[in-house]
């Protein structure tokens, strides 16, 4: 794949601080930020930052990965209900896939995405980890 | 028929034209497309077409290729013709079906040829895999390391949760498809298999299958449209494009407003019914969008043909399968004939046209007289469909 420098600086602040759009008309949430809220159509939008907390809505174990994922092989993708309603879509890290439930309740965490490129250019964002028992009060 | 819309021209499929689908090693992707385009055109009477309308999804990443309208247009023998390639992914043959029956609906063009050709085996290591990606969201979807099967892992996951289907459900839509498949020519994989097969058959992305999906595959099929004078003049009046209609949905799962909801089926299903003036029970055959199991499934219930939750069982209790009351993917479908994903959809309206004329060998679903035939890109991002009907 080609490298995208200028893309991976402009999503930086998507992916490093788990942004979302908030709808002032419908209250509805969707990760990305986007200027137009997808349930109502009303272009009052506020960007909020996520808490982070969700529990897995789904998910699947991958073994034939993308180009520039190969480090990471297998890796656990899911869907992740957070607690402000939206879904997102991330890895799970810090798990043996085994482990992975419907329902497993899930904290974001910083990590390494993937590398890419002649340099080795590495992109970093979120990934969700399962909650520690006795840890969520802490956060 | 008189209908609603009596005023406006109606559109007739005069002519088809396909190349097997499978892996084509010594063809190349406009190879393909000129023997698919010049088979339809022969087949619909010889004229030369005023316009194409041209399906292709992979063709800028695996064949380095854009601009095909023009390309194949010349290389077929028809240069000097309007022609434009149409992308919405896996739907990207259907969507140029649209366009080319709007042209002739809008009395614009009398005789257009729509085409749809994909070539994925020109590609080494994980390419077309990585092409297939860019149906889904780059930034929210394919940037975290999500392939097009994993997406439909993360709806046959969920589905399972919710409903509680078994292997088994899923097995019987891959079964039907290939035991469909077994009677056409032009199908890559024309075996029945095994209920035993499908269960044991190697897990892509859990819980998906190699059973549970479609097969990348090269691919050309190709349609001769005409209004009803050219048409008639022609002596070919035995097909009709009855409705047509296209909807859409966010390509992000996570946008959605149900996950297992495909809203764009329901809205275009409507759509292209109202517009043929025909209920769901009309129906005698439907060509299915199976790239995946849960796909099949997702489409029959948002389509209105299963209660959600429901539509699992369709298979097992023979509705959808051959010989049942609705019969889907009665050629092979994506998962049999193969799913080269821009040509796909352009497949599918040439098998449902030999189905309305009563030419669909030992595929022939007896006195089909109405067809409905869905095209979906991405997991449900454009749904193309359209009603073909039997003069
Ligand atoms: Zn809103």
């Amino acid at each position: 794949m080609a490298l995208q420098l200028p893309r991976d600086w402009r999503l930086q602040a998507q992916r490093y601080r788990l942004l979302g759009a908030k709808c002032r008309g419908c209250g509805r949430v969707v990760v990305p930020i986007r200027p137009v809220c997808p349930g109502c159509g009303s272009d009052d939008v506020e960007t909020i930052k996520l808490s982070g907390r969700g529990e897995v809505y789904s998910y699947t174990v991958m073994y034939k990965v993308p180009d520039s994922f190969e480090r990471s092989v297998p890796y656990v993708v899911a869907l992740v209900r957070l607690e402000e309603g939206a879904l997102i879509s991330a890895q799970i890290t810090d798990v043996e896939p085994e482990e992975v439930v419907v329902g497993l309740p899930v904290e974001v965490v910083f990590r390494q995405w993937r590398q890419y490129g002649a340099d080795g250019h590495i992109v970093y964002g979120y990934k969700f980890r399962p909650v520690m028992p006795g840890m969520a009060a802490t956060q | 028929m008189v209908t609603s819309r009596q005023d406006c021209r109606t559109v007739y499929v005069v002519g088809v034209g396909q190349v097997p689908v499978g892996e084509h090693w010594d063809k190349s992707l406009r190879d393909l497309a000129v023997a698919a385009l010049r088979a339809a055109v022969a087949d619909g009477g010889g004229e030369a077409p005023g316009a194409l309308m041209l399906g292709n999804m992979l063709g800028s990443t695996l064949s380095e290729q854009q601009h095909l309208g023009a390309l194949i247009a010349d290389w077929a023998g028809f240069r000097g013709i309007e022609a434009a390639s149409v992308e919405s992914a896996c739907s990207s043959g259907a969507a140029a079906l649209r366009q080319g029956y709007l042209a002739v609906k809008s009395g614009e063009h009398r005789l257009v040829a729509v085409l749809g050709a994909e070539k994925m085996t020109d590609s080494v290591n994980g390419l077309a895999t990585a092409g297939l990606a860019m149906a889904a969201d780059a930034e929210s979807e394919a940037a975290i390391g999500l392939s097009f099967p994993a997406i439909n892992a993360l709806l046959m996951r969920r589905y399972m949760h919710e409903y509680g289907p078994e292997r088994e459900d899923f097995a019987a839509f891959a079964m039907s498809s290939h035991a469909n498949a077994v009677g056409n020519p032009n199908a890559m994989f024309r075996k029945a298999v095994s209920q035993k097969a499908c269960l044991l058959a190697p897990t892509i992305a859990d819980p998906v299958t190699l059973m549970d999906s479609a097969p990348m595959a090269d691919g050309a099929a190709a349609l001769i449209l005409a209004d009803a004078e050219t048409a008639a003049r022609l002596g070919r009046t035995g097909v009709r494009i009855a409705g047509s209609a296209v909807a859409t949905d966010s390509l992000a799962l996570q946008d959605r407003n149900e996950l297992l909801y495909l809203e764009a089926v329901a809205a275009s299903t409507e759509r292209a019914l109202a517009a043929a003036n025909r209920s769901r029970e009309d129906v005698d055959f439907f060509e299915v969008h199976d790239a995946f199991t849960i796909m099949s499934i997702l489409s029959l219930e948002a389509a209105g043909y299963a209660p959600r939750g429901e539509g699992f069982r369709l298979a097992q209790e023979g509705v959808v399968v051959r010989g049942g009351r609705l019969p889907i993917c009665t050629m092979g479908g994506l998962k049999a004939r193969g799913h080269p994903v821009g040509a796909t959809g352009v497949y599918q309206a040439v098998e449902a046209a030999l189905q309305l004329r009563g030419a669909a060998g030992d595929c022939q679903v007896e006195g089909a007289r109405v067809g409905l035939i869905q095209n979906i890109g991405g997991s449900g991002a454009t749904v193309v469909t359209h009603v073909l009907e039997a003069e």
